[in-house]
Protein backbone atom coordinates (compact mmCIF):
# COMPACT_ATOMS: atom_id res chain seq x y z
CA UNK A 1 0.00 0.00 0.00
CA UNK A 2 1.34 3.31 -0.82
CA UNK A 3 1.13 5.71 1.91
CA UNK A 4 -0.68 9.12 1.21
CA UNK A 5 1.36 10.94 3.17
CA UNK A 6 5.20 11.04 3.39
CA UNK A 7 5.77 14.59 5.08
CA UNK A 8 3.21 15.50 8.01
CA UNK A 9 3.61 18.64 9.81
CA UNK A 10 1.64 19.64 12.51
CA UNK A 11 0.97 22.93 15.01
CA UNK A 12 4.51 23.76 14.06
CA UNK A 13 5.20 27.00 15.92
CA UNK A 14 8.71 29.13 15.57
CA UNK A 15 10.13 31.95 17.52
CA UNK A 16 13.71 33.17 17.17
CA UNK A 17 15.11 34.40 20.63
CA UNK A 18 18.42 36.75 20.20
CA UNK A 19 20.00 36.86 23.48
CA UNK A 20 22.64 39.03 22.29
CA UNK A 21 20.30 41.70 21.22
CA UNK A 22 18.89 42.08 24.86
CA UNK A 23 16.60 39.14 24.27
CA UNK A 24 14.72 40.19 21.16
CA UNK A 25 12.15 38.10 20.59
CA UNK A 26 11.03 37.14 16.81
CA UNK A 27 8.05 35.08 16.20
CA UNK A 28 8.18 33.70 12.75
CA UNK A 29 5.06 31.48 12.53
CA UNK A 30 2.98 29.84 14.74
CA UNK A 31 0.62 26.46 14.25
CA UNK A 32 1.47 25.65 10.36
CA UNK A 33 0.05 22.27 9.48
CA UNK A 34 0.35 20.21 6.18
CA UNK A 35 0.98 16.90 4.40
CA UNK A 36 2.57 16.50 1.62
CA UNK A 37 2.20 12.99 -0.76
CA UNK A 38 4.66 11.17 -2.82
CA UNK A 39 4.53 12.94 -6.48
CA UNK A 40 3.68 16.28 -4.90
CA UNK A 41 5.55 19.67 -5.13
CA UNK A 42 4.52 22.16 -2.78
CA UNK A 43 6.20 25.13 -3.06
CA UNK A 44 5.99 27.94 0.13
CA UNK A 45 4.71 31.13 -1.25
CA UNK A 46 4.69 34.34 0.41
CA UNK A 47 6.98 37.91 0.60
CA UNK A 48 10.57 37.53 1.51
CA UNK A 49 10.87 37.62 5.28
CA UNK A 50 7.35 35.67 5.64
CA UNK A 51 9.45 32.29 7.04
CA UNK A 52 9.80 30.24 4.53
CA UNK A 53 13.34 29.89 4.53
CA UNK A 54 13.04 29.16 8.47
CA UNK A 55 10.36 26.98 7.68
CA UNK A 56 12.10 24.67 4.61
CA UNK A 57 15.27 24.85 7.68
CA UNK A 58 12.98 23.19 10.00
CA UNK A 59 12.16 20.48 7.87
CA UNK A 60 15.48 19.34 7.95
CA UNK A 61 16.26 20.03 11.45
CA UNK A 62 18.71 22.38 10.77
CA UNK A 63 16.32 24.87 13.01
CA UNK A 64 15.05 23.74 16.10
CA UNK A 65 11.43 24.92 16.29
CA UNK A 66 9.60 25.54 19.81
CA UNK A 67 6.67 23.79 19.14
CA UNK A 68 4.64 21.01 16.75
CA UNK A 69 5.85 18.13 15.10
CA UNK A 70 7.48 16.81 12.05
CA UNK A 71 6.96 13.39 10.92
CA UNK A 72 9.34 12.20 8.09
CA UNK A 73 8.38 8.59 6.92
CA UNK A 74 11.60 7.08 6.76
CA UNK A 75 12.54 2.67 6.47
CA UNK A 76 8.42 2.04 7.07
CA UNK A 77 8.38 4.06 10.63
CA UNK A 78 7.94 7.63 11.52
CA UNK A 79 10.72 10.40 12.41
CA UNK A 80 9.98 13.57 14.63
CA UNK A 81 12.49 15.61 12.79
CA UNK A 82 12.15 18.03 15.81
CA UNK A 83 12.50 15.65 19.05
CA UNK A 84 14.72 12.98 17.16
CA UNK A 85 18.38 11.68 18.29
CA UNK A 86 21.15 13.41 16.40
CA UNK A 87 21.73 10.04 14.81
CA UNK A 88 18.61 9.46 14.05
CA UNK A 89 18.18 12.85 12.20
CA UNK A 90 21.34 12.45 10.04
CA UNK A 91 19.83 8.40 9.05
CA UNK A 92 16.65 10.85 7.70
CA UNK A 93 19.17 12.97 5.38
CA UNK A 94 21.09 9.84 4.94
CA UNK A 95 18.20 7.72 3.35
CA UNK A 96 14.70 9.96 3.06
CA UNK A 97 15.81 13.37 3.27
CA UNK A 98 17.39 15.48 0.32
CA UNK A 99 18.15 19.15 0.67
CA UNK A 100 18.94 21.21 -2.28
CA UNK A 101 20.32 25.00 -0.63
CA UNK A 102 21.30 28.17 -2.39
CA UNK A 103 24.61 27.64 -1.88
CA UNK A 104 27.28 25.13 -1.85
CA UNK A 105 29.10 23.81 1.63
CA UNK A 106 32.64 23.36 -0.25
CA UNK A 107 34.52 20.96 0.87
CA UNK A 108 38.31 21.31 0.40
CA UNK A 109 40.62 19.82 -1.85
CA UNK A 110 37.62 17.36 -3.02
CA UNK A 111 37.26 17.65 -7.18
CA UNK A 112 33.52 18.42 -8.62
CA UNK A 113 32.74 15.03 -10.01
CA UNK A 114 33.71 13.04 -6.19
CA UNK A 115 31.44 15.88 -4.98
CA UNK A 116 28.86 14.95 -6.75
CA UNK A 117 29.24 11.02 -6.81
CA UNK A 118 29.51 10.95 -3.45
CA UNK A 119 25.98 10.35 -2.43
CA UNK A 120 25.95 7.62 -4.65
CA UNK A 121 29.29 6.17 -3.21
CA UNK A 122 28.07 6.57 0.57
CA UNK A 123 24.45 4.23 -0.59
CA UNK A 124 26.54 1.86 -1.94
CA UNK A 125 26.69 2.25 -5.74
CA UNK A 126 29.76 1.22 -6.95
CA UNK A 127 32.88 3.36 -8.10
CA UNK A 128 32.40 3.03 -11.91
CA UNK A 129 28.49 3.73 -12.13
CA UNK A 130 28.65 6.36 -9.51
CA UNK A 131 31.25 8.39 -11.49
CA UNK A 132 29.28 7.46 -14.83
CA UNK A 133 26.13 8.82 -13.32
CA UNK A 134 27.98 11.83 -12.14
CA UNK A 135 29.10 12.74 -15.41
CA UNK A 136 26.12 12.51 -16.99
CA UNK A 137 24.29 14.51 -14.94
CA UNK A 138 26.87 17.33 -15.06
CA UNK A 139 26.83 17.24 -18.77
CA UNK A 140 23.25 17.89 -18.57
CA UNK A 141 23.67 20.67 -16.32
CA UNK A 142 26.25 22.38 -18.88
CA UNK A 143 28.99 22.22 -16.54
CA UNK A 144 32.04 22.32 -18.44
CA UNK A 145 33.92 18.97 -18.34
CA UNK A 146 37.55 20.70 -17.87
CA UNK A 147 35.64 21.72 -14.52
CA UNK A 148 35.21 18.14 -13.24
CA UNK A 149 38.34 17.45 -11.89
CA UNK A 150 38.68 20.76 -10.07
CA UNK A 151 37.01 21.41 -6.28
CA UNK A 152 34.52 23.85 -6.66
CA UNK A 153 35.76 26.38 -3.91
CA UNK A 154 36.87 28.77 -6.77
CA UNK A 155 33.45 28.42 -9.14
CA UNK A 156 31.06 30.90 -10.03
CA UNK A 157 27.91 31.18 -7.97
CA UNK A 158 25.91 29.67 -10.85
CA UNK A 159 28.90 26.98 -11.55
CA UNK A 160 28.31 26.29 -7.66
CA UNK A 161 24.62 25.99 -7.76
CA UNK A 162 24.95 23.49 -10.44
CA UNK A 163 27.21 21.21 -8.82
CA UNK A 164 24.91 21.57 -5.58
CA UNK A 165 22.22 20.32 -7.65
CA UNK A 166 23.73 17.84 -9.62
CA UNK A 167 24.78 16.22 -5.86
CA UNK A 168 21.05 16.41 -5.23
CA UNK A 169 19.57 14.92 -8.15
CA UNK A 170 22.19 12.49 -8.64
CA UNK A 171 20.03 9.88 -6.45
CA UNK A 172 16.71 9.86 -5.62
CA UNK A 173 15.16 10.85 -2.40
CA UNK A 174 11.70 10.10 -0.92
CA UNK A 175 11.43 13.69 0.12
CA UNK A 176 13.17 16.37 -1.31
CA UNK A 177 13.64 20.26 0.03
CA UNK A 178 14.71 22.69 -2.67
CA UNK A 179 15.90 26.39 -1.69
CA UNK A 180 15.95 28.69 -4.57
CA UNK A 181 16.79 25.80 -6.92
CA UNK A 182 17.04 28.18 -10.40
CA UNK A 183 18.26 31.66 -8.29
CA UNK A 184 20.97 32.11 -10.14
CA UNK A 185 21.23 30.16 -13.22
CA UNK A 186 20.44 30.94 -16.86
CA UNK A 187 17.12 30.32 -18.88
CA UNK A 188 18.49 26.91 -20.45
CA UNK A 189 19.93 25.77 -16.91
CA UNK A 190 16.33 26.90 -15.55
CA UNK A 191 15.02 24.88 -17.38
CA UNK A 192 17.20 22.31 -17.43
CA UNK A 193 16.29 21.97 -13.24
CA UNK A 194 12.99 22.19 -13.97
CA UNK A 195 13.15 19.07 -15.86
CA UNK A 196 14.84 17.45 -13.07
CA UNK A 197 12.35 18.55 -10.42
CA UNK A 198 9.28 17.19 -12.89
CA UNK A 199 11.15 14.18 -13.21
CA UNK A 200 11.81 13.58 -9.16
CA UNK A 201 8.48 14.42 -8.42
CA UNK A 202 6.75 12.22 -11.27
CA UNK A 203 8.92 9.00 -10.18
CA UNK A 204 7.08 9.90 -6.30
CA UNK A 205 9.01 12.17 -5.03
CA UNK A 206 7.82 14.50 -2.59
CA UNK A 207 8.85 17.84 -2.54
CA UNK A 208 8.49 21.04 -1.08
CA UNK A 209 10.09 24.11 -2.65
CA UNK A 210 10.48 27.92 -2.10
CA UNK A 211 11.25 29.58 -5.89
CA UNK A 212 10.46 33.15 -6.12
CA UNK A 213 10.61 32.84 -10.25
CA UNK A 214 7.06 32.58 -11.81
CA UNK A 215 7.42 30.80 -14.61
CA UNK A 216 9.99 27.75 -12.57
CA UNK A 217 7.22 27.98 -9.83
CA UNK A 218 4.26 27.51 -11.84
CA UNK A 219 6.34 24.76 -14.26
CA UNK A 220 6.74 22.87 -10.88
CA UNK A 221 4.05 23.38 -7.82
CA UNK A 222 1.38 20.64 -7.82
CA UNK A 223 0.23 23.32 -4.73
CA UNK A 224 1.11 26.61 -2.97
CA UNK A 225 1.28 26.98 0.44
CA UNK A 226 1.13 30.41 1.73
CA UNK A 227 3.18 30.70 4.69
CA UNK A 228 1.57 34.69 5.56
CA UNK A 229 -1.30 32.60 7.01
CA UNK A 230 0.49 31.47 9.84
CA UNK A 231 2.36 34.32 10.78
CA UNK A 232 2.68 34.74 14.87
CA UNK A 233 2.05 37.79 16.40
CA UNK A 234 5.15 39.36 17.58
CA UNK B 1 19.45 0.19 17.43
CA UNK B 2 22.43 -0.56 18.17
CA UNK B 3 24.45 -0.46 21.81
CA UNK B 4 25.92 2.64 22.35
CA UNK B 5 30.32 2.46 22.38
CA UNK B 6 30.43 5.12 25.27
CA UNK B 7 28.04 5.68 28.07
CA UNK B 8 28.28 8.62 30.15
CA UNK B 9 26.23 9.21 33.09
CA UNK B 10 25.87 12.24 35.02
CA UNK B 11 29.94 12.43 35.67
CA UNK B 12 31.11 15.41 37.21
CA UNK B 13 34.70 16.25 38.32
CA UNK B 14 35.80 18.60 41.39
CA UNK B 15 39.23 19.79 41.87
CA UNK B 16 40.59 20.02 45.70
CA UNK B 17 38.78 23.10 46.84
CA UNK B 18 35.26 22.17 45.02
CA UNK B 19 36.73 23.65 42.20
CA UNK B 20 34.23 23.01 39.79
CA UNK B 21 36.02 20.89 36.64
CA UNK B 22 32.44 19.46 34.96
CA UNK B 23 29.41 18.83 36.36
CA UNK B 24 26.58 16.12 35.90
CA UNK B 25 27.60 15.52 31.85
CA UNK B 26 25.84 12.61 30.35
CA UNK B 27 25.59 11.27 26.78
CA UNK B 28 25.95 8.07 24.49
CA UNK B 29 27.63 7.62 22.08
CA UNK B 30 27.24 5.08 19.37
CA UNK B 31 30.13 3.61 16.47
CA UNK B 32 30.72 5.86 13.83
CA UNK B 33 29.26 8.98 15.73
CA UNK B 34 31.85 12.12 16.06
CA UNK B 35 30.87 14.21 19.01
CA UNK B 36 32.50 17.85 19.60
CA UNK B 37 32.68 19.61 22.48
CA UNK B 38 33.37 23.18 22.78
CA UNK B 39 33.63 26.04 25.26
CA UNK B 40 36.14 28.81 26.06
CA UNK B 41 39.30 28.08 27.94
CA UNK B 42 38.22 26.96 31.19
CA UNK B 43 34.85 25.60 30.08
CA UNK B 44 35.74 22.17 31.43
CA UNK B 45 36.21 20.78 28.03
CA UNK B 46 39.67 19.40 28.62
CA UNK B 47 38.61 17.89 32.10
CA UNK B 48 35.94 16.15 30.16
CA UNK B 49 37.72 14.66 27.99
CA UNK B 50 40.62 13.34 30.57
CA UNK B 51 38.04 11.47 32.38
CA UNK B 52 36.58 10.07 29.46
CA UNK B 53 40.10 9.11 28.11
CA UNK B 54 40.67 7.62 31.78
CA UNK B 55 43.25 9.84 32.49
CA UNK B 56 41.56 11.46 35.78
CA UNK B 57 38.90 9.44 37.81
CA UNK B 58 35.43 11.70 37.93
CA UNK B 59 34.17 12.73 41.29
CA UNK B 60 31.25 10.79 40.56
CA UNK B 61 29.21 9.33 37.69
CA UNK B 62 30.12 6.78 35.43
CA UNK B 63 31.85 6.26 31.61
CA UNK B 64 31.41 2.76 30.51
CA UNK B 65 32.67 1.89 27.27
CA UNK B 66 31.57 -1.72 25.54
CA UNK B 67 34.73 -3.47 25.94
CA UNK B 68 35.45 -6.47 23.48
CA UNK B 69 35.79 -9.24 26.47
CA UNK B 70 32.65 -7.94 28.36
CA UNK B 71 30.01 -5.27 26.72
CA UNK B 72 29.42 -2.20 28.68
CA UNK B 73 32.08 -1.87 31.57
CA UNK B 74 32.84 1.04 33.45
CA UNK B 75 36.55 1.95 32.53
CA UNK B 76 37.55 3.03 36.23
CA UNK B 77 36.28 -0.70 37.35
CA UNK B 78 39.30 -1.85 35.22
CA UNK B 79 42.61 -3.31 36.37
CA UNK B 80 45.23 -0.82 35.58
CA UNK B 81 47.08 -3.38 32.55
CA UNK B 82 43.35 -3.89 31.01
CA UNK B 83 43.32 -0.26 30.92
CA UNK B 84 46.71 0.37 29.27
CA UNK B 85 45.21 -2.25 27.04
CA UNK B 86 42.35 -0.65 26.26
CA UNK B 87 44.48 2.13 25.62
CA UNK B 88 46.94 0.64 23.00
CA UNK B 89 44.10 -1.19 20.87
CA UNK B 90 40.20 0.37 20.78
CA UNK B 91 41.54 4.06 22.20
CA UNK B 92 43.46 6.15 20.36
CA UNK B 93 44.39 9.84 21.82
CA UNK B 94 45.48 12.43 19.80
CA UNK B 95 46.97 15.30 21.44
CA UNK B 96 47.22 18.82 20.54
CA UNK B 97 50.85 18.78 20.55
CA UNK B 98 52.12 15.71 18.53
CA UNK B 99 55.21 15.56 20.73
CA UNK B 100 53.13 13.98 23.36
CA UNK B 101 51.99 11.35 21.31
CA UNK B 102 55.25 10.56 19.61
CA UNK B 103 58.44 9.51 20.10
CA UNK B 104 60.61 11.82 18.75
CA UNK B 105 63.57 10.33 18.81
CA UNK B 106 62.40 6.92 16.59
CA UNK B 107 61.96 6.96 13.03
CA UNK B 108 58.43 8.02 11.50
CA UNK B 109 58.27 4.00 10.39
CA UNK B 110 59.33 2.79 14.00
CA UNK B 111 56.64 5.30 15.28
CA UNK B 112 53.56 3.56 13.15
CA UNK B 113 55.40 0.18 13.56
CA UNK B 114 56.12 0.27 17.31
CA UNK B 115 51.80 0.23 18.13
CA UNK B 116 51.78 -2.62 15.75
CA UNK B 117 53.91 -4.44 17.86
CA UNK B 118 52.85 -3.36 20.91
CA UNK B 119 49.25 -5.21 19.67
CA UNK B 120 51.27 -8.58 18.92
CA UNK B 121 52.84 -7.92 14.90
CA UNK B 122 55.89 -10.01 14.92
CA UNK B 123 56.81 -10.65 11.53
CA UNK B 124 59.27 -7.38 10.23
CA UNK B 125 58.13 -7.29 6.77
CA UNK B 126 53.89 -6.99 7.50
CA UNK B 127 55.08 -4.32 10.14
CA UNK B 128 56.87 -2.25 7.68
CA UNK B 129 54.32 -2.38 4.65
CA UNK B 130 51.77 -1.54 7.23
CA UNK B 131 53.15 0.80 8.23
CA UNK B 132 53.98 2.45 4.90
CA UNK B 133 50.87 2.06 4.09
CA UNK B 134 49.24 4.36 6.57
CA UNK B 135 52.55 7.07 6.24
CA UNK B 136 50.89 6.98 2.56
CA UNK B 137 46.96 7.63 3.96
CA UNK B 138 48.25 10.55 6.10
CA UNK B 139 49.78 11.97 3.16
CA UNK B 140 53.46 11.18 4.97
CA UNK B 141 56.01 10.49 1.65
CA UNK B 142 57.55 7.23 1.10
CA UNK B 143 61.36 8.58 1.20
CA UNK B 144 60.23 10.63 4.89
CA UNK B 145 59.76 6.85 6.65
CA UNK B 146 63.17 6.40 7.99
CA UNK B 147 63.36 10.22 9.50
CA UNK B 148 62.93 10.97 12.68
CA UNK B 149 59.82 13.46 13.76
CA UNK B 150 61.50 15.99 15.01
CA UNK B 151 62.82 16.75 11.21
CA UNK B 152 58.86 16.73 10.31
CA UNK B 153 56.71 20.45 10.26
CA UNK B 154 54.09 20.94 12.56
CA UNK B 155 51.65 19.67 10.11
CA UNK B 156 53.27 16.29 9.70
CA UNK B 157 54.47 15.57 12.45
CA UNK B 158 50.44 15.62 13.24
CA UNK B 159 49.62 13.68 10.75
CA UNK B 160 52.20 11.17 11.91
CA UNK B 161 51.03 11.07 15.25
CA UNK B 162 47.26 10.17 13.57
CA UNK B 163 49.07 7.36 11.65
CA UNK B 164 50.69 5.94 14.80
CA UNK B 165 46.77 5.82 16.31
CA UNK B 166 44.76 4.60 13.31
CA UNK B 167 47.26 1.62 13.05
CA UNK B 168 45.87 -0.42 15.55
CA UNK B 169 42.52 0.13 14.28
CA UNK B 170 40.68 1.61 17.27
CA UNK B 171 37.17 2.32 17.47
CA UNK B 172 36.96 5.37 19.35
CA UNK B 173 39.25 7.98 19.16
CA UNK B 174 39.61 10.98 21.36
CA UNK B 175 41.42 14.54 19.99
CA UNK B 176 42.21 17.19 21.69
CA UNK B 177 42.75 20.52 19.61
CA UNK B 178 43.74 18.32 16.47
CA UNK B 179 44.81 21.51 14.75
CA UNK B 180 45.72 24.01 17.57
CA UNK B 181 48.95 25.54 17.20
CA UNK B 182 48.37 24.69 12.98
CA UNK B 183 48.67 26.87 9.92
CA UNK B 184 45.18 27.69 8.40
CA UNK B 185 46.34 26.02 5.35
CA UNK B 186 48.00 22.98 6.92
CA UNK B 187 44.29 22.75 9.27
CA UNK B 188 42.47 22.65 5.91
CA UNK B 189 44.29 19.32 4.95
CA UNK B 190 45.05 18.09 8.36
CA UNK B 191 41.27 18.45 8.61
CA UNK B 192 40.43 17.30 5.37
CA UNK B 193 42.50 14.25 6.08
CA UNK B 194 40.78 13.52 9.40
CA UNK B 195 37.35 13.49 8.20
CA UNK B 196 38.10 11.51 5.05
CA UNK B 197 39.37 8.99 7.61
CA UNK B 198 36.84 8.99 9.78
CA UNK B 199 33.88 8.60 7.45
CA UNK B 200 35.61 5.71 5.86
CA UNK B 201 36.72 3.88 8.49
CA UNK B 202 33.34 4.79 10.69
CA UNK B 203 35.66 6.01 13.46
CA UNK B 204 33.65 6.99 16.66
CA UNK B 205 35.41 10.17 17.93
CA UNK B 206 35.10 12.84 20.73
CA UNK B 207 36.55 16.08 19.33
CA UNK B 208 37.77 19.01 21.88
CA UNK B 209 38.32 22.09 20.14
CA UNK B 210 37.44 25.81 20.80
CA UNK B 211 37.16 26.15 16.74
CA UNK B 212 33.87 25.86 15.56
CA UNK B 213 35.07 25.57 11.80
CA UNK B 214 36.78 22.31 13.38
CA UNK B 215 33.33 20.94 14.82
CA UNK B 216 31.82 21.66 11.67
CA UNK B 217 33.71 20.21 9.17
CA UNK B 218 33.87 17.03 11.75
CA UNK B 219 31.09 16.44 13.91
CA UNK B 220 27.95 15.17 13.68
CA UNK B 221 26.56 16.37 16.87
CA UNK B 222 27.83 19.05 19.56
CA UNK B 223 28.14 19.63 23.17
CA UNK B 224 28.68 23.33 24.60
CA UNK B 225 30.30 23.87 27.70
CA UNK B 226 30.53 26.68 29.98
CA UNK B 227 31.75 26.90 33.43
CA UNK B 228 31.99 23.06 33.86
CA UNK B 229 28.37 22.60 32.88
CA UNK B 230 26.94 21.37 29.05
CA UNK B 231 24.27 24.37 28.17
CA UNK B 232 23.42 23.24 24.64
CA UNK B 233 24.15 19.95 22.54
CA UNK B 234 22.09 18.44 19.34
CA UNK B 235 23.23 17.91 16.09
CA UNK B 236 25.83 20.04 14.99
CA UNK B 237 24.48 22.02 12.20
CA UNK B 238 21.69 22.86 13.69
CA UNK B 239 23.44 24.33 17.27
CA UNK B 240 25.95 26.77 15.07
CA UNK B 241 22.94 27.67 12.74
CA UNK B 242 20.24 28.19 15.27
CA UNK B 243 21.81 28.34 18.61
CA UNK B 244 19.52 28.79 21.92
CA UNK B 245 21.45 29.47 24.79
CA UNK B 246 22.42 32.89 25.12
CA UNK B 247 26.26 31.71 25.19
CA UNK B 248 26.02 29.69 22.11
CA UNK B 249 24.50 32.61 20.35
CA UNK B 250 27.47 34.90 21.71
CA UNK B 251 30.26 31.89 20.62
CA UNK B 252 28.52 31.49 17.10
CA UNK B 253 27.92 35.44 16.81
CA UNK B 254 31.49 36.10 17.71
CA UNK B 255 33.25 34.42 14.88
CA UNK B 256 34.40 36.21 11.43
CA UNK B 257 32.94 35.37 8.98
CA UNK B 258 35.61 34.89 5.84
Amino acid sequence: MTPTSVLQVENLSKTFTLHTQGGVRLPVFADVSFTVGPGECVVLSGPSGSGKSTLLRSLYANYLPDAGHIRARHGGGWVDMVRAEPREILAVRHETMGYVSQFLRVIPRVPTLDVVAEPLLSQGTGQNEAEARAKTLLARLALPERLWSVPPATFSGGEQQRVNIARSFVRSYPILLLDEPTASLDQANRETVVALITEAREAGTAIVAICHDAPVRDAIATRLFDVTEFAAAA
Amino acid sequence: MSEPLLAVDSVTKLYPGGRIGCRDVSFNLYPGEVLGIVGESGSGKSTLLNCLSAKMEPTAGSIRFDTRAGGLTDIFSLSEPERRLLMRTDWGIVHQNPRDGLRMGVSAGGNVGERLMAVGARHYGNIRAEALDWLTQVEIPEDRVDDRPRDFSGGMQQRLQIARILVSQPRLVFMDEPTGGLDVSVQARLLDLLRGLVRSLGLAAVVVTHDLAVVRLLADRLMVMKDGDVVEAGLTDQVLDDPHHPYTQLLVSAVLQV
